[in-house]
């Protein structure tokens, strides 16, 4: 099982992306961004941090690399494609996943472990079942997702909100994002289910260094599944 | 003036060139609008053997520059022994390394960036980080924490919160996009501050210890080569106009001196240097910060004893018609100078292309021992603009020996009379004192700031913000390297204190340091400082600095701590009036097995709940006093070294052999608050009876040094009562964790959320609300 880390200039979060995979016992290598095969790896990660500075918008200049040629071309054949923060920002500049992510409502970066909610989504990178509360340190300015109407209505019905934001009790009331996402949302997939994008980064928590290993599902899961061969 | 100028008189090299100066009259009339003194303007004549070209001039003015040449703190700085079993890098150096066991090594340093903040807050802020951390980088080490000391004025005044506001956002900006973690810091505010803000970064970083690299130029024919950012007129004279002069009506007009960040550039930076570093491609790398290129190129050739040869017209510049000195001078941010063999350029070319990140060879190391500026686009018999000896020109500014007085006004603050104070009193007086106290800006949660930092990324965060001080692991996630080892962080220096007594303060900054330490498990290591004062040259000022060095010298002394790298900020003055004499300090410590350290949540209903140390009526310059009667008098509290030796000890016993599960440090605000902050962190209410002999204030509030408010398992207790008896350190049994209420007898009764929302709410309100 061996996952590629694309790293872009201003990435920041692919050491710690690499050192989880490992530290799972899976593969895990860096990806430079003017790279074009990734036929090697069985699931791509594009990692949080400030690809191009976030520069002109998160994301913007990054899709334009010609590593993201490539992850479209994966994830229209099926291949996992995991975003995580930057990554997740990139994957909508991409059109890999629908809506937008802007300014927190508070105008702030937000640094802070956030309660989380597993919704029962096609999403294939975690098999926990839903309703499953996680705590995921979320680190970013522009977490706050937006789509139009018919796109939410979409993502509803399709079961392609993966994570919402709830409080410590599991409900999600009307604020329980903290970062002002529509309809609470954290993480959304694609209709098919390979691609993931989400603000939260799990990667943080899978050796325990604090503590805490929520974030372990998100890449047991996946490889479950892949080794499942059900995708 | 009774400053006497201390010269050395070292043989000079011969110049290379036949260049003329400058007519004498116009060339000392210029060095004063430069801000040098007469005397230093006739060493310069000396040195060169003529008058100074325009070009050397403005070099000299900058390198003699206090900021650059610490010309009145030399001799003080002198008193700090850098000598450890830890240290492989003492000061001189961009940065401090000391040894943290395994064949890994820690760089770090604080500086300040107060001057810049104070005019333009977000972009003064960013760039001091930038600034430390490239002094990080430059010693061969990967970034690997940040912290932040802060001081403002009160937050009831806009500009105040415009400058809080603006600084927190810099300091995020900056450091979450180069992906290091802002893992701590401090901030105080009070009115001292108002005209002068201090912004003071830590910059840690991470290295083995064969890849300690220093900033020394050699090799005759050896390239210099300038990477990063194109050089403009940003910057011009900031460390002149801004960093060495106090702030008047104009300080507005100097904020084009203030640089701006573009972290990106600084983020490739990193890996571009990190890489070449470790491919052994750069004979040495030096940073460009404070006097730019001049600085970093005159230190280079002064520290290998070289001499160093720049066409100006290599430089890649990002305005039109720079002058020769504009471009030597610039401070514009995100440049590193490296020196690089000629076989070895393809190689940091390639790299550097790799990462989009610009380079140029300007010049040449050479055996002539003169730093030489030439300007190619000049005709061939004048390209020469500067010719100096490197060496005087880097190490031979004037220091000074400055006179010194006793502030009068200590006398006064040292016989206040509590007294004439009429004192809360009674459970109702006292538990409004003790709301008011959990509500001061000072006291209240930081959740605020460092929610806006990112304090997790490269996920090595073991002890997270608001804890005693910030435990982050040793390893590479990106070698896979990792280990059970880690480091704790901390910054301290109540400035209060200081002002009512710059010996005792100080020493309260370090041994509050060993004992945050100490509390999340952690052996003290090392010290960098920040000093952070008025006017050097008028002696009242310069007493208290002398002061402050002494006590944070004899402390450091006394627990064998080096103090390994630091940074002096003088002139923190504004119409006359001068900050609190505010020695910051960073201090790192070792912890050799993260399995075995200490945070200061309370964890478990009945455990028991223990004060090491004893509270004696200390309330002078508490932040009682301070906030609900506006006092900055009386004495600090005392500072016993011994007793403070003992308790860090017990308390490293402690949480070695797993006896306690919580240690916080009492500081501000008492004991009321400490034990306050570990229920909150908890989630978990106490009951405790402080059966002291004190009145109801000073038995809540005093802050008295060399105490720590610990629990644990009941079953536990016997034993660290007969370990305090044995080691002499005062402990009493006060209290139970559980519940979800704050009881303190006869004193305190209030209800856990109740006041979690006010000490979680009450920044961002002070911010916000108005």
């Amino acid at each position: 099982m061996h996952f590629g880390v694309v790293s872009f200039p201003g990435s920041n979060c692919e050491q710690d992306a690499v050192h989880a995979i490992r530290y799972l016992g899976y593969d895990a290598s860096f990806v430079w961004h003017q790279e074009r095969d990734l036929s090697k790896y069985d699931a791509i990660l594009l990692p949080g941090g400030f690809s191009y500075g976030d520069y002109l918008r998160c994301g913007a200049v990054a899709r334009f690399s010609p590593v993201m040629e490539e992850v479209v071309r994966e994830a229209d054949a099926g291949k996992p494609i995991i975003g995580i923060c930057n990554g997740f920002q990139i994957l909508t500049e991409a059109h890999l996943l629908p809506g937008a992510l802007i300014r927190n409502v508070g105008l702030k970066f937000l640094c802070k472990t956030v309660a989380l909610r597993l919704e029962d989504s096609v999403c294939k990178w975690t098999d926990a079942p839903a309703g499953t509360i996680y705590h995921l340190p979320i680190a970013h300015n522009e977490g706050n997702y937006i789509c139009d109407p018919d796109t939410l209505k979409a993502l509803q019905d399709n079961g392609q909100i993966v994570l919402r934001y709830c409080e410590e009790s599991g409900e999600v009331l009307p604020n329980s994002a903290p970062n002002g996402a529509l309809d609470n949302i954290a993480g959304i997939c694609n209709e098919r289910g390979n691609v993931l994008g989400m603000m939260p980064h799990p990667e943080r928590v899978c050796d325990g260094v604090a503590g805490n290993r929520d974030g372990v599902d998100f890449f047991n899961g996946i490889v479950r599944m892949l080794e499942g061969a059900v995708l | 003036m009774s400053e006497k100028i201390i010269e050395s008189m070292e043989a000079i090299p011969d110049p290379v060139s036949n260049l003329e100066g400058m007519d004498a009259e116009l060339g000392l009339q210029t060095a004063i609008e430069l801000g040098l003194t007469q005397g230093e303007y006739e060493h310069v004549c000396k040195i060169q053997g003529r008058t100074p070209t325009i070009t050397e001039l403005y070099i000299y003015s900058l390198m003699w520059s206090e900021h650059c040449s610490y010309k009145h703190s030399k001799l003080q700085l002198k008193k700090f022994s850098s000598e450890g079993e830890y240290v492989l890098q003492g000061p001189g150096e961009n940065a401090g390394v000391i040894s943290v066991g395994d064949g890994w090594a820690v760089a770090f340093k604080m500086e300040s960036h107060n001057h810049p903040s104070a005019i333009e807050p977000f972009q003064g802020a960013a760039t001091g980080v930038g600034g430390i951390i490239r002094d990080i980088f430059t010693m061969g080490a990967r970034p690997i924490a940040s912290m932040d000391s802060l001081r403002f004025g009160t937050l009831d005044k806009p500009r105040q919160r415009y400058l809080f506001d603006g600084a927190v956002g810099g300091v995020s900006s900056y450091g979450n996009c180069l992906g290091i973690p802002t893992v701590g810091g401090d901030v105080f505010f009070d009115e001292a501050y108002e005209g002068n803000c201090l912004i003071d970064v830590v910059g840690v970083g991470l290295l083995r210890e064969e890849e300690l690299t220093r900033a020394v130029g050699s090799g005759p024919g050896n390239h210099v080569v300038l990477i990063g950012s194109s050089t403009g007129r940003d910057g011009i004279g900031g460390a002149s106009t801004l960093a060495s002069q106090e702030f008047d009506e104009a300080a507005e007009n100097k904020r084009p001196a203030v640089q701006v960040g573009d972290p990106l550039e600084e983020k490739l930076l990193i890996e571009v240097c990190l890489e070449l570093l470790k491919a052994g491609k750069f004979v040495a790398l030096g940073d460009l910060g404070a006097a730019g290129l001049t600085s970093s190129a005159s230190e280079m050739a002064s520290r290998g004893g070289v001499g160093i040869d720049i066409d100006v017209r290599k430089v890649i510049q990002r305005e039109e018609n720079m002058q020769p000195f504009e471009i030597m001078v610039s401070e514009s941010q995100e440049r590193m100078l490296a020196v690089v063999t000629p076989e070895n350029l393809p190689d940091v070319a390639e790299c550097c292309d790799r990462w989009g990140v610009a380079y140029a060879p300007i010049g040449k190391i050479t055996d002539t021992g003169r730093f030489v500026v030439r300007d190619t686009d000049l005709p061939a018999d004048r390209q020469i603009v500067a010719d100096m000896p490197a060496e005087k020109l880097a190490q031979d500014a004037p220091v000074y020996d400055p006179a010194m007085e006793r502030p009068a006004y200590l006398d006064e603050v040292a016989a206040f009379d509590i007294s004439s104070l009429d004192l809360p009193e009674g459970e109702e007086e006292l538990q409004q004192a003790y709301m008011d106290m959990i509500a001061s800006a000072n006291i209240c949660s930081r959740k605020w700031i460092w929610q806006q930092y990112d304090h997790q990324v490269q996920g090595n965060t073991v002890v997270l913000p608001g804890a005693d001080a910030a435990v982050v692991r040793i390893g590479d996630t990106g070698r896979g390297e990792m280990t059970n080892r880690g480091i704790a962080l901390t910054t301290d220096c109540n400035g209060l204190y200081c002002y009512l007594d710059p010996y005792v303060g100080a020493q309260g900054a370090i041994v509050e340091a060993t004992r945050n330490l100490a509390c999340v498990g952690a052996k003290p290591a090392a010290v960098t400082d920040c000093l952070n004062f008025g006017n050097p040259e008028k002696p009242e000022v310069f007493w208290t600095f002398s002061s402050a060095i002494d006590g944070l010298s004899d402390a450091c002394k006394r627990f064998r701590i080096p103090v390994i790298s630091g940074n002096v900020s003088f002139y923190n003055e504004s119409f006359g009036n001068a900050i609190f004499p505010t020695p910051n300090i960073g201090m790192v410590g070792v912890i050799d097995d993260l399995d075995k350290i200490m945070t200061p949540s309370f964890k478990d209903e009945g455990d028991v709940i223990i004060l090491l140390g004893e509270t004696l009526d200390e309330l002078g310059g508490s932040e009682f006093l301070r906030s609900r009667y506006g006092l900055a008098t009386g004495k600090p509290p005392a500072v016993d070294l011994e007793l403070e030796a003992d308790l860090d000890a017990m308390l490293l016993e402690l949480i070695a052999i797993k006896a306690i599960k919580s240690a916080h440090d009492c500081s501000e605000g008492g004991i009321a608050v400490a034990l306050t902050e570990s229920a909150l962190a908890g989630n978990i209410g106490f009951s405790v009876d402080l059966d002291d002999d004190l009145g109801g204030c000073a038995s809540l509030f005093s802050e008295t040094q060399s105490r720590v408010v610990i629990s644990a398992a009941e079953e536990r207790v016997d034993s660290i009562v007969d370990m305090a008896q044995a080691k002499g350190v005062p402990l009493s049994v006060i209290g139970t964790v559980g519940g979800s209420r704050i009881e303190i007898a006869g004193k305190v009764s209030a209800d856990l959320a109740e006041v979690k929302a006010i000490y979680d709410g009450t920044l961002e309100k002070l911010v916000t609300a108005h």
